[in-house]
């Protein structure tokens, strides 16, 4: 597909930095044209840098608004305008088969589509999709650069040595600092939403109830009536049953260990141990968890295996207990940097009492240390389940694919996390149940995650004000 | 008549069996700490010994002759250099008869050989018509058999290396035809099928363009939203639930943030799939909490004194962050950015979320082309059924570790180098 090269819209920016600049310099120098000569630059307001400023970002500031603007809605309004210069039939079709044409639009344009499968009628449309494309660049390009020269020259003749400049900048950094600081309550809100929307979209073919407490799991839909074995049941159970197994392991491998390490690291050990095991337990927290899942795959789940049958048990090579063991090697550091940060908050006065009465160190830690950190232990070990429930990656490449109930850990058993990337790695499309249950799935783990943050943030808050 | 023992006795009596204990308790403690450091060892050792030799790689010496006729005038590209190959190891093994058995023959180099060829005339178009002697790549059967994970007593049945082949590679072996050298197509190709053509240039390209956008992005809002926070403002509401809203975020399952890519950034925004801005736009949005908390930590530290010193002479607060607080506040901002860097580097789930799961051969162009990063490079070839891509995974494992353990080197040198105790 030839088409004739177009103006790249980034080369805008790169356009409108320069202008900037230069509003910069001329907003500077018409500061100290004011002022008048010599130490007349005392009769500003503010540093004259501030007047060249302000002129600035003003020049910048609506250009770079329209051009968000163009960027996030041109493919919306450019797919309506080309998809109007269809035959009408092609127009009047169920807005599933509309969407798939977009589609097609789309995949056209970008040149992905093999010459030989091009639709006449779609290539024409892709055409004007170009077309208009190539007229709303320039259009922008030109509107961009009016918007800039006359906010700019709007602030450049208004500039007097009394406009208080500085403020001025100072409140559009003000603002921007606002909004940098709402995006939290915006991504929050984006997840919501997005997950939201969708799992509405699924409650509307699969009742709510049969999600819930469904028994069996198999997304597959039937392609053929009689096709064996996809029936396409949304039953939630099996695959939470999964979750909460994997995740379990992991905590009874990571609670354990991590907290006694903590506890030796706060009391026992001398400054030279500290310094070196504690950035060495850092690293299993930083090893990406893609290489943990490969490990468990290569290694641990061999492993087990072989083991089990030494001793004469059927061990599913993708093992609940692989993945488990794995993932909780991986939460070890979770644990003992939050259980360490805790145990180091007890008072010192509470420890010199028990010594007092003739406590060993041991019995100080089991009997007063550990009952007085308890609440910010809780509150760790939520958090570092929340970790094991949302960890993807060692599971996907270790943990089963098939949703079994089952209580046996040597059993090959599913979890959320990995339902979510089979159904949605691969082509979706984005009516079926199929890809709309991984926003089901997703909208549970996040509420769940969400509940156990929550609790366990305000345990940790609440427990560290008791000590302070 | 039975004496009462006195509270002394009965303390001396369990002294004994507390001590005990108290070394018990001191021991596990300890053991928990050299398990997971055991832990740790096993994973490394176990990486290191299944890549290390995917850095070398099996070459077949060959006495290629670059036949005339086989070249055309004007296309250089159209020339079959597969049957150049060919031809050579039926010089080598006049013996070999029937088509089955010469297939098995060919087998022995990799298809790649070709265009290594091809490259070498596109270079240097005078080689044709003369025969040089060629290094060229082995098949990788051939080179998991010359490092010895092939055994030679397993039945012919139970390998994909038939017997008659490891006959012939004992004779080109003999010859001294069979060599092993640095594998620096590991380093320069992108992901293919064949393993032993296979790269990770593509994909440490596509990590690259991710990681720039990621902190070209977060890192200013980052501080921007930790200086609004923490230096500007009120108490009230509003801040209260921001702060609860990044520590939330923080602890959001990361797959979670691919969800919220592919329905906003993809399927609302149309931008394009599985490209390195979309990645990278992901993977801000989870990094950011990080980059805020870090940074407000570091904002705290700056002691009080220096801000009441600035405002006393009369800056503004704008003025006595950004003169004074900010540049002795960035080390430590730098320091958790580049963690939060880290940890985007080796993030795999959200990005298989926004499809950067796709094969893709040629190494990304841009920010909007399509690309994968390592950990899904990773993930791909750890999926996938041949014995050579095991050494392939195993050693983008080690570059990958090795690329985090510099970014954390660097953090640490940062903290060290300009921490200050106040």
């Amino acid at each position: 597909m030839e088409s004739p090269a177009e103006m790249n819209p980034s080369f805008f920016l790169v356009i409108l930095l320069g202008l900037s600049s230069a509003a910069y310099l001329l907003g500077k120098r018409r500061a100290f044209a004011l002022a008048g000569p010599g130490k007349g630059s005392r009769r500003l307001h503010s540093r004259p840098g501030y007047y060249g400023m302000l002129t600035a970002l003003w020049c910048i500031m609506p250009a770079l608004l329209l051009f968000g603007g163009w960027l996030a809605f041109s493919d919306t309004l450019l797919t309506t305008l080309a998809m109007k210069t269809l035959p009408p039939d092609m127009q009047n079709l169920p807005p599933d088969q509309v969407n798939l044409l977009a589609n097609d639009l789309h995949n056209l344009v970008a040149g992905h589509v093999a010459a030989r499968d091009i639709n006449p009628i779609l290539q024409k449309a892709a055409d004007q999709y170009i077309g208009f494309r190539r007229i709303g660049t320039a259009a922008l390009g030109l509107i961009m650069g009016a918007a800039a020269i006359l906010a700019a020259g709007m602030v450049y003749v208004r500039i007097r040595p009394e406009m208080r400049a500085r403020n001025q900048v100072e409140k559009i950094v003000k603002i921007f600092l606002i909004g940098c600081s709402t995006l939290a309550i915006f991504t929050t809100i984006g997840i919501v939403l997005s997950v939201l929307f969708e799992s509405i979209r699924f409650f509307g073919k699969v009742p709510i109830s049969d999600f819930l407490f469904g028994l069996k799991w198999s997304p597959q839909i039937a392609l053929r009536a009689d096709q064996a074995g996809s029936s396409g049941a949304f039953g939630a159970v099996p695959v939470l049953a999964g979750t909460f197994m994997i995740s379990s392991i992991a905590l009874a491998v990571a609670v354990p260990i991590g907290l006694l390490s903590a506890i030796y690291l706060s009391e026992y050990a001398g400054p030279r141990v500290r310094t070196w095991a504690k950035p060495i337990m850092e690293i299993l927290a930083g090893v990406p968890t893609v290489v943990y899942g490969f490990f468990a795959a290569l290694v641990v789940a061999p492993f087990i295996r072989d083991i089990g049958a030494l001793i004469g048990l059927n061990v599913s090579s993708e093992s609940a207990l692989a993945a488990g063991l794995v993932m909780g090697i991986m939460i070890i550091p979770f644990v003992s940097s939050l259980s360490d940060d805790v145990i180091n908050a007890v008072p010192q006065a509470m420890r010199d009492g028990s010594y007092g009465l003739g406590a060993t160190k041991s019995e100080t830690i089991v009997n007063v240390i550990v009952p007085a950190a308890l609440p910010g232990i809780v509150g760790g070990i939520l958090l570092a389940a929340s970790r094991a429930i949302g960890e993807t990656m060692i599971v996907v490449m270790a943990a089963g694919l098939s949703a079994n109930l089952t209580a046996n850990p040597l059993q090959a058993v599913t979890t959320v996390t990995v339902q979510i990337v089979t159904l949605l790695v691969g082509d979706q499309e984005f009516d079926s149940p199929k890809t709309l249950a991984a926003f089901a799935l997703g909208l549970l783990l996040f509420l769940v995650t969400l509940l156990l943050n929550v609790v366990a943030l305000y345990i940790v808050r609440k427990y560290r004000e008791e000590y302070e | 008549m039975n004496k009462q023992p006195s509270t002394m006795e009965l303390v001396n009596r369990g002294l004994a069996k507390r001590y005990r204990r108290e070394r018990n308790f001191r021991r596990l403690g300890l053991s928990a700490i050299v398990t997971s450091i055991c832990f740790l060892g096993l994973l490394f050792i176990s990486i290191a010994a299944n890549g290390w030799p995917a850095f070398f790689r099996t070459e077949i010496l060959l006495n290629i002759h670059f036949d005339k006729s086989e070249f055309g005038v004007d296309n250089l590209a159209a020339a079959n250099y597969g049957a150049l190959v060919k031809n050579s190891l039926r010089v080598l093994f006049p013996g070999v008869k029937g088509r089955r058995d010469k297939r098995k023959l060919y087998k022995l180099v990799s298809s790649g050989a070709s265009f290594t060829l091809q490259d070498m005339v596109r270079h240097d178009p005078s080689l044709i018509g003369t025969t040089r002697k060629i290094w060229l790549p082995a098949d990788d059967e051939v080179d998991l058999f010359n490092k010895g994970y092939i055994a030679r007593d397993l039945p012919e049945s139970d390998r994909r290396l038939k017997d008659n082949q490891i006959h012939w590679i004992d004779t080109l072996s003999a010859e001294g035809r069979i060599k092993k050298s640095f594998n620096t197509i590991f380093f320069t190709a992108g992901d293919s099928r064949e393993p032993e053509l296979a790269g990770i240039r593509g994909a440490v390209v596509g990590s690259l363009y991710t990681l720039i956008v990621t902190l070209a992005l977060s890192f200013p809002i980052g501080v921007a939203a930790a200086i609004y926070l923490e230096e500007f403002a009120p108490c009230n509401r509003w801040t209260d639930l921001i702060e609860v809203n990044i520590n939330n975020l923080a602890a959001v399952p990361s797959i979670v943030f691919g969800l919220l890519g592919l329905a906003v950034f993809l399927n609302f925004f149309h931008m394009p799939r599985s490209s390195p801005l979309v990645g990278g736009l992901v993977l801000t949005l989870m990094t950011l909490p990080t980059i805020i908390i870090a940074s407000r930590a570091s904002l705290k530290s700056v002691p009080p004194s220096i801000r009441e010193a600035a405002l006393g002479v009369g800056a503004s607060r704008m003025q006595t962050i950004t003169h004074h607080i900010l540049p002795l506040a960035l080390p430590g901002m730098l320091t958790g950015t580049i963690i939060g860097m880290a940890q985007a580097l080796g993030e795999t789930a959200p990005l298989l979320m926004i499809g950067m799961v796709a094969f893709i051969v040629d190494v990304p162009g841009g920010f909007t082309d399509p690309a994968a990063v390592l950990p899904v490079q990773i993930y791909l070839w750890a999926d996938s059924p041949e014995r050579a891509f095991v050494a392939l995974t195993s050693a983008a494992i080690m570059v990958l570790l090795f690329f985090l353990i510099c970014m954390n080197g660097i953090a640490v040198f940062f903290r060290r180098k300009f921490e200050r105790r106040w």
